[in-house]
């Protein structure tokens, strides 16, 4: 925390607001919930990958005693949605498919039934007939000369691209043919789960006023409410989508899914509640993933080591839908130009159409692919110019008042102080000279964003908004459409209020993401936005209730007009007159009955205007991996990881440290053990003994630090934490492994297979 | 096949029900009984989410027939606290040692894996009063977590352990 800034309530390590009640297991998630009534809902799925519909059976389901509804593409508007409303066009999925499938579990059809047996039965007797067309796989098979056309309904520039994007500034090809190192390598990432713990599941409600309210498993209430609107024909004011408890999310639940218009749909048809809860199954068989890329990256530097321009060619495996993949492959785009002053950069991004699971947003969001290859460039750099990969990025790494062109400023920075300190700490250069065979030490760096800026969402609100009630008993009440899914805004947000009101946390009532009744609107919880945003429309909120509370006591002690007031410890006093104040509740007493009985509220908003084309504040960090190399086997153990990381002010400092270790834990399983097995647009890896995310004992030990600083943009100084930091590992390990043993690994994951096959080479 | 009628005892309550016989545990206490503390995170016993307590034996209760259960000790997350059921007020109230120490250690974040590491804590603790780093991680390696990275419920396990049986 900077010195300079004396908290009561921010920078405290409070145990979450919502801990009790999850540890006794009466949080509420949407598949807890049961009403009277309720039916159960379940998908059928396309079993192939492409293929036309020619015809849809569903006699036999609709005759099994129980089913209470069976439809079909056929049965719904054929409205298309997507996130990006900013780009309609790009709006290209149909709830259940209409004429044609793009991928294995495409949703086809959807059944309510009194209970789960007989849903799924009546599944297995929806009869569908295909006509199967060739599959394209992988991005090469889409681009391929006579490549199946995945979206051949409406006109693409380049078949099976859905859209792309160009970066550019300098003089790129004047630097290629001047540098003293041009590193020219093409890259492979691949696709990995959320694997959020809680499966998607969502209920809803059709009233008696034409209401239709629908608890969901999202991150984005307020996307829910919109495209449910626009797929169902119905008002967004006669949508309420209510958030319960989530069990994580990492960007996969941010969009309005296929399950959730099912569910809304047949509730409104059949006047009673319709749950659908996924099975683990369906997740990792069907559900989003981390977009895999194929990176073409050619950087030049002079012989001293300096940074002179980047050529950054991307192809996205966006599988059949665009999902948010136009949001990854404009990011990846700023990521490859991150952490560097790179005066020179072009950039490429296309964003290519597969007959696989779409890809969609995931926690990094192009940056842990951008930053794997741009990070192993630079150890590689390193390693020709012969110098000290710490040495290598000081030189070109960004400051404070940094300018990319076009795109941002950077205002706060700790990435020079990140690198000495993890340096310092792992005894680097030491360490790095007396290795034994089979050890490695690694590096890797990251930036990230604190919210976007961008609005592709095409809003008309502000892109978040708070409301804050005050009552005479010295307690308010924080309404937000903020969305806690594990993250803890919810303690977050109610120790920024407390601060600035100078309450206890337990003063404070939260209503949160319930959209009949928190403000319109706020964008949800996605690209680390919630902190730097909800937190400065908190704090204005706050204020506006202040300046109120500031006149009345102002008044009582005739105050001169120069006096400054202050709030603290449940009370409003003169900063120089400490003994005469008033406590926080008669402040609000006098005020509404100065006011003739109107109640005390103040309202905030904030949308980042002026702040560039990405987001008002990035953060920084640095981490060192140090690795054992088992020769006979090829297993990579990591046996210390140590992180520095900047993120302003930590606003609950046990909160951060423990996203950032998920980090670590997701940023491990990146490089490591997590993939796809696909066959021919088949998810093979479909349970959690196949697709393997690290277990208690996989977790290396570690340290992480933080670094101070203050973001002037950001509530108390506050910006990202715990997203970027699952972007540095897979570099940092794929380092260290190559330390180790000689193998360079450019081909994530850096699987045993792959060590074992280098070293047989060498 | 029709329904046989079980009775179960659930946190000390017997509890009379009728089940299919290839009903689940989990599915007799989320779906029939509403005890929705215990999870059903992947249903294959891969996650742990739906970890309960037979007697003094932990089990996927997804995996667990609730035929299979009767005349068995039945404690689930509800049961743990056996106030928190019947004592709103959850702010003074005193939990399970292990319940308190995930509080306190920042051991929770999305919660929904919450109820599933603490019963299998419950029983390595009960097992093992004192487990080292390792017993600690063995203990908990049949129950994933995406949030926390693991460390600080591994520390929780053992602020709790220190608190059960004292080692100084």
């Amino acid at each position: 925390m900077s010195t300079d800034h004396n908290f009561s309530v921010v920078g405290k390590s409070l145990p979450r607001s919502d801990a009790r009640i999850k540890a006794v297991g009466a949080a509420q998630y949407a598949d807890d919930m049961f009403l009277p009534g309720m039916l159960h809902g379940k998908l059928l799925r396309s079993p192939v990958a492409h293929a036309l519909i020619k015809s849809i059976d569903t006699s036999a389901a609709e005759a099994l005693p129980g089913v209470k509804c069976v439809i079909t593409g056929q049965d719904i508007p054929k409205i298309k949605y997507g996130n990006w409303r900013l780009v309609p066009e790009s709006q290209d999925e149909y709830a259940l498919a209409i004429d044609k499938v793009r991928f294995i579990g495409d949703e086809v059809a959807a059944v309510a039934a009194i209970d789960k047996d007989s849903a799924e039965e009546a599944i297995r007797l929806i009869k569908v007939e295909y006509e199967e067309l060739p599959g394209a796989y992988s991005v090469e098979e889409s681009l391929a000369d006579k490549a199946p056309v995945i979206h051949d309904e409406y006109e693409q520039t380049t078949p099976n691209i859905s859209l792309d994007r160009k970066i550019e500034y300098g003089d790129l090809d004047k630097v290629f043919a001047e540098a003293d190192l041009v590193l020219d390598d093409v890259f492979t990432v691949h696709a990995t789960s959320h694997a959020y713990m809680e499966p998607c599941s969502c209920l809803s409600e059709y009233d008696h006023d034409g209401r239709l309210t629908i608890w969901t498993s999202t991150q984005t209430p307020y996307f829910v409410q919109c495209l449910l609107a626009s797929t169902m024909e119905m008002r967004e004011n006669d949508i309420r989508v209510i958030k319960p408890f989530v069990g994580g999310g990492f960007g996969g639940k941010m969009e309005m899914r296929p399950w959730e218009f099912c569910s809304a749909f047949m509730a409104r048809k059949l006047g009673r509640p319709v749950k659908f809860t996924l099975t683990r199954e369906e997740e990792l068989a069907t559900g989003r993933r981390r977009h895999p890329m194929r990176i073409h990256s050619k950087v030049a530097f002079s012989k001293e080591g300096m940074l002179l321009g980047k050529e950054f060619n991307v192809h996205l495996d966006g599988g059949a839908y665009n999902s948010m993949g136009p949001t990854a492959c404009f990011l990846c785009g700023n990521f490859g130009a991150m952490l560097y002053n790179y005066p020179n950069y072009r950039y490429y991004g296309a964003h290519v159409y597969t007959n696989k699971p779409p890809a969609g947003a995931m926690r990094g969001f192009g940056a842990p692919q951008a930053l794997f290859v741009a990070e192993t460039q630079m150890n590689v750099a390193a390693e020709k110019l012969g110098l000290d990969p710490v040495d290598i990025r000081l030189m070109n790494a960004m400051e404070s008042g940094d300018e990319i062109p076009g795109v941002a400023t950077i205002s706060s920075c700790g990435f020079k102080e990140s690198l000495i300190k993890v340096a310092e700490m792992t005894n680097w250069r030491e360490k790095r000279k007396n290795l034994k065979p089979g050890q490695g030490l690694g590096l890797g760096c990251y930036s990230f964003i604190s919210g976007g800026v961008f609005n592709w969402f095409n809003t008309r609100y502000n892109f978040t908004r708070a409301e804050v009630r005050a009552f005479e008993d010295g307690t308010v009440h924080l309404m937000t459409m903020a969305s806690d899914i594990g993250q803890g805004c919810d303690t977050v947000l109610r120790q920024i209020l407390a601060e600035e009101l100078g309450l206890k946390v337990s003063d404070i009532r939260l209503t949160a993401a319930d959209t009949a009744v928190t403000p319109q609107a706020d964008l949800g919880t996605w690209g680390s936005r919630v902190t730097l945003m909800a937190g400065n429309a908190v704090r204005k909120a706050a204020q506006e209730i202040k300046e109120e509370l500031f006149k009345m006591v102002s008044l009582k002690f005739d105050l001169n007009v120069i006096h400054d007031l202050r709030c603290g410890d449940g009370k409003i006093y003169p900063a120089n007159r400490p003994d005469r104040a008033v406590s926080f509740g008669d402040a609000v007493k006098m005020a509404q009955r100065a006011n003739r009985g109107e109640p005390i509220i103040g309202y905030g908003s904030y949308t980042p205007r002026n702040k560039g084309l990405v987001t008002p504040a990035f953060s920084f960090g640095a981490q060192v991996a140090e690795c054992e190399v088992d020769k006979e086997t090829g297993a990579v153990e990591v046996k210390f990881m140590t992180t520095a990381h900047d993120c302003g002010t930590p606003i609950n400092p046990m909160s951060v440290e423990g996203q950032l270790e998920g980090s670590v834990h997701m940023g491990l399983g990146y490089a490591l053990s997590e993939q796809f097995i696909m066959k021919e647009g088949k998810t093979l890896t479909t349970t959690f003994l196949d697709y393997k995310i690290p277990c208690a004992e996989d977790m290396p030990p570690g340290v992480s630090v933080h670094i101070d600083t203050y973001e002037a943009d950001g509530p108390f100084g506050a910006k990202e934490a715990g997203e970027g930091l699952v972007s540095p590992t897979a570099p940092a390990i794929a380092d260290a492994v190559y330390a180790a043993t000689g193998y360079r690994c450019m081909d994530l994951p850096l699987t045993p297979q792959k060590v074992l096959a280098s070293m047989k080479k060498v | 096949m029709k329904k046989e009628l079980i009775t179960l005892n659930i946190n000390g309550d017997d509890i009379e029900i009728a089940v299919h016989p290839w009903r689940t545990l989990n599915e007799v206490l989320r779906d029939q009984l509403h005890l929705t503390g215990t999870k059903l995170g992947c249903g294959t016993g891969d996650c742990g989410a739906c970890t309960v307590l037979l007697d003094d034996q932990s089990v996927s209760s997804c995996l667990t027939l609730a035929i299979e259960a009767e005349g068995h000790k039945i404690t689930t997350i509800e049961g743990l606290a056996p106030e928190a059921a019947t004592e709103n007020d959850l702010e003074n109230l005193t939990l399970d040692p292990i319940q308190e120490s995930f509080i306190a250690k920042g051991a929770i974040q999305c919660g929904f894996c919450t109820p599933g590491m603490i019963m299998s804590g419950k029983f390595l603790l009960d097992h093992t009063p004192n487990p080292n780093e390792a017993e600690i991680r063995a203990g908990l390696s049949g129950n994933l977590c995406r949030c926390t990275g693991y460390n600080k419920i591994v520390d929780a396990i053992a602020d709790a352990a220190e608190k059960i049986s004292p080692t100084k």
